[in-house]
């Protein structure tokens, strides 16, 4: 296998609130490989757009706040560099890609001078300099008449051509790392498939690595090399996509699964919804974040928290019952 | 508005930018036509102050001991006033002084409310704390006792007025800025213009100012109105610009005392007041219509949209 790209270790990211500290993400560690795919799924508020807004320290603050871990970007802590080294990471190391492609565009900036904007920014380019290599990228992401495109504005653009400016803004450094924060929530099936497959050409080209965070499981299986699943501010179970849908080891793993629908279901079948709702971060169960809702509880998983396990290969999970049982 | 993809525009920004001129003066004339008659008087009150020298028949203090208070004639066409000087010749002369007052203290005043307010919005914390708490003890007084309270520090004169309003109206204007610049910079262009790892001040003059052009023009043409008023206030109770340089407002002060005998003295510069604000704020209405886009597709051009699909 090739060099590791990233390494996170134990991440702690808070948010003060009137409640207290609300632990988005509570000790996360995991690794990425060059040229990689990594999915990162979870629900609402588990703390996945927080991990990555986290390695970007986009983290408003206050009321946010990482208060301990290491984030090992290329041989560097991020968490370590001073806010000008960290605006050079920043679009050029390691971009990102919003979920919102009808907002993340400036409404009053041609979309040509918003793709090169990084390259201004990071590498120096003239405006005419960086309107050139913005063409490029446009077309790379396959936006037809990319020349004409690239002087219109983003209300001319349809949501998927968006997400494609976006896409193409994120690789004009040629980073190391994207990050794909919900890419295609807000676009319609056909054009999400299109566009995570162009990503993820678009990714190898560069052997960059790809972290997709998102709730859809399906996306996941089939964009994602390896798949971290999190709940409550913690990974609860990590693998290849493989291992994750073929070996499930942990209940909130098995939960996700049973709530999706299937195509080979009968049609009256009832999907599974996993009962309950998530912890409050502020006031965190003891034990296992996840015992209050979980089918397979015992007495041990509301006294102790479950480190993760290795179950085989890198497959882990963070549960002390055998669910195959 | 589609667009056609594959023109092959020689210039196409260029035709982009003139077209939009174009389209905004098509509809500001189609949806807005009251809106058109206030930016004409606007354009006529510009550019006679511009042109005061060659439009005015008599110079603004050319005295004619023998032509005092005379009615309005070939000769005069709106009368004399008490030292027999032409009255039409002092209104082009005074709107070239409400132009210079206007215009110089709004754009001092936009100055200062954009810079107070888009950094006090941008940046927050103990910075936009201390920045609004001035604003606010600023704002307690009412605008013409701070008006007169500072016009008798520094003195009457022309530019002193100019500073003064231009501070008084721009330390107030910076709320409406700093509420724009509240919102605009959670927009995910903004946050994404962070993540690409644009500093705080290209964020703020690349992305943030260009987002709220819409209330600031807006509020420089409402300002542009009040600070007119202000100055001709301010001239009628003898606090604005000295005589003999003529403006609205003293002329109203001037005729005060000859009003039972010679009404129509005071009515002249009132008209000429009234229709330049009332022009100005009519424009400025039908701006804001057609420039914030929450506001577009109002009545007009919705019906417009219906009457063309149906």
């Amino acid at each position: 296998m090739s060099e590791k790209l990233l390494e996170i270790r134990d991440l702690h990211t808070y948010f003060w609130t009137e409640n207290g500290w609300v632990k988005a993400v509570n000790g996360v560690s995991f690794d990425l490989w060059k040229g990689e795919t990594l999915g990162i799924v979870g629900e609402s508020g588990c703390g996945k757009s927080v991990t990555a807004l986290s390695i970007l320290r986009l983290i408003p603050n206050p009321p946010g706040r990482i208060l301990k871990g290491e984030i090992i970007f290329e041989g560097r802590d991020l968490l370590q560099l001073s806010d000008e080294e960290m605006l050079r990471v920043r679009g050029n190391r390691i971009s990102m890609v919003f979920q919102e492609p009808m907002t993340s565009l400036n409404p009053v900036l041609t979309v040509g001078r918003q793709v090169g904007e990084p390259l201004e920014l990071h590498r120096g380019a003239s405006i005419k300099g960086a309107l050139r290599v913005a063409i490029e990228l446009l077309k790379k992401t396959r936006i037809p008449a990319a020349e004409n495109r690239a002087t219109d504005y983003p209300h001319q653009f349809s949501g998927g051509m968006r997400q494609r400016a976006m896409i193409a803004m994120g690789l004009g450094c040629e980073p190391g790392l994207i990050i794909a924060d919900e890419p295609t929530t807000a676009l319609d099936v056909t054009v999400q498939a299109q566009l995570l497959d162009l990503m993820k050409s678009l990714t190898r080209d560069l052997s960059a690595s790809l972290m997709i965070i998102t709730h859809n499981l399906g996306v996941v299986a089939r964009y994602a090399d390896r798949v971290n699943v999190m709940y409550a501010g913690k990974i609860v179970e990590t693998g290849t996509a493989h291992d994750i849908y073929e070996d499930t080891r942990h209940p909130y793993t098995l939960g996700l699964m049973a709530s999706v629908p299937k195509i080979d279901q009968d049609v009256k079948a009832k999907l599974v919804p996993i009962e309950g709702q998530p912890p409050d971060l502020a006031h965190l169960p003891e034990g296992c974040s996840f015992y209050p809702r979980c089918t397979f509880a015992v007495e041990k998983c509301s006294k102790e928290v479950p480190p993760l396990e290795t179950v085989g290969g890198i497959h882990q999970k963070a549960c002390w019952i055998d669910v195959r049982k | 508005m589609a667009r056609n993809t594959f023109s092959m525009d020689s210039q196409p920004s260029l035709n982009k930018k003139m077209g939009a001129v174009v389209k905004f003066l098509d509809r500001l004339f189609r949806e807005k036509p009251l809106g058109a008659v206030g930016a004409v008087i606007f354009l006529i009150m510009l550019l006679t102050g511009f042109f005061a020298n060659f439009l005015a028949p008599y110079g603004y203090n050319e005295i004619n001991p023998l032509e005092m208070l005379k009615a309005p004639s070939a000769q005069f066409w709106l009368g004399t006033d008490a030292l027999g000087r032409d009255v039409l010749s002092r209104i082009i002369y005074g709107a070239r002084i409400s132009m210079i007052v206007g215009f110089s203290a709004t754009t001092m005043s936009i100055l200062i409310s954009v810079l107070i307010g888009i950094t006090t919005g941008f940046f927050g914390g103990k910075y936009d704390l201390i920045m609004q708490r001035l604003v606010d003890s600023w704002m307690i007084f009412p605008g013409l006792v701070v008006l007169i309270v500072a016009i008798s520090i520094t003195g009457p004169g022309l530019w002193n007025i100019v500073f003064i309003l231009g501070l008084t109206y721009g330390i107030a204007g910076s709320r409406i800025i700093r509420g724009a610049t509240l919102s605009t910079k959670e927009e995910i262009y903004v946050h994404a213009s962070n993540a690409i790892g644009a500093s705080s001040f290209r964020q703020l003059f690349r992305h943030i100012l260009p987002n709220i052009m819409a209330p600031v023009i807006i509020l420089f043409t409402t300002r542009l109105a009040a600070v007119i008023l202000a100055e001709a206030t301010m001239s009628f109770l003898g606090l604005g610009v000295p005589p003999p340089t003529p403006t609205w407002g003293g002329m109203l002060n001037e005729a005060r005392g000859y009003m039972l005998q010679v009404p129509l003295l005071s009515i002249w510069p009132g008209v000429a007041l009234t229709l330049a604000i009332y022009g100005i704020n009519v424009f400025g209405d039908a701006l804001r219509d057609l420039l914030d886009p929450r506001l577009r597709g109002g009545l007009s051009s919705y019906s417009d949209s219906i009457a063309k699909s149906t």
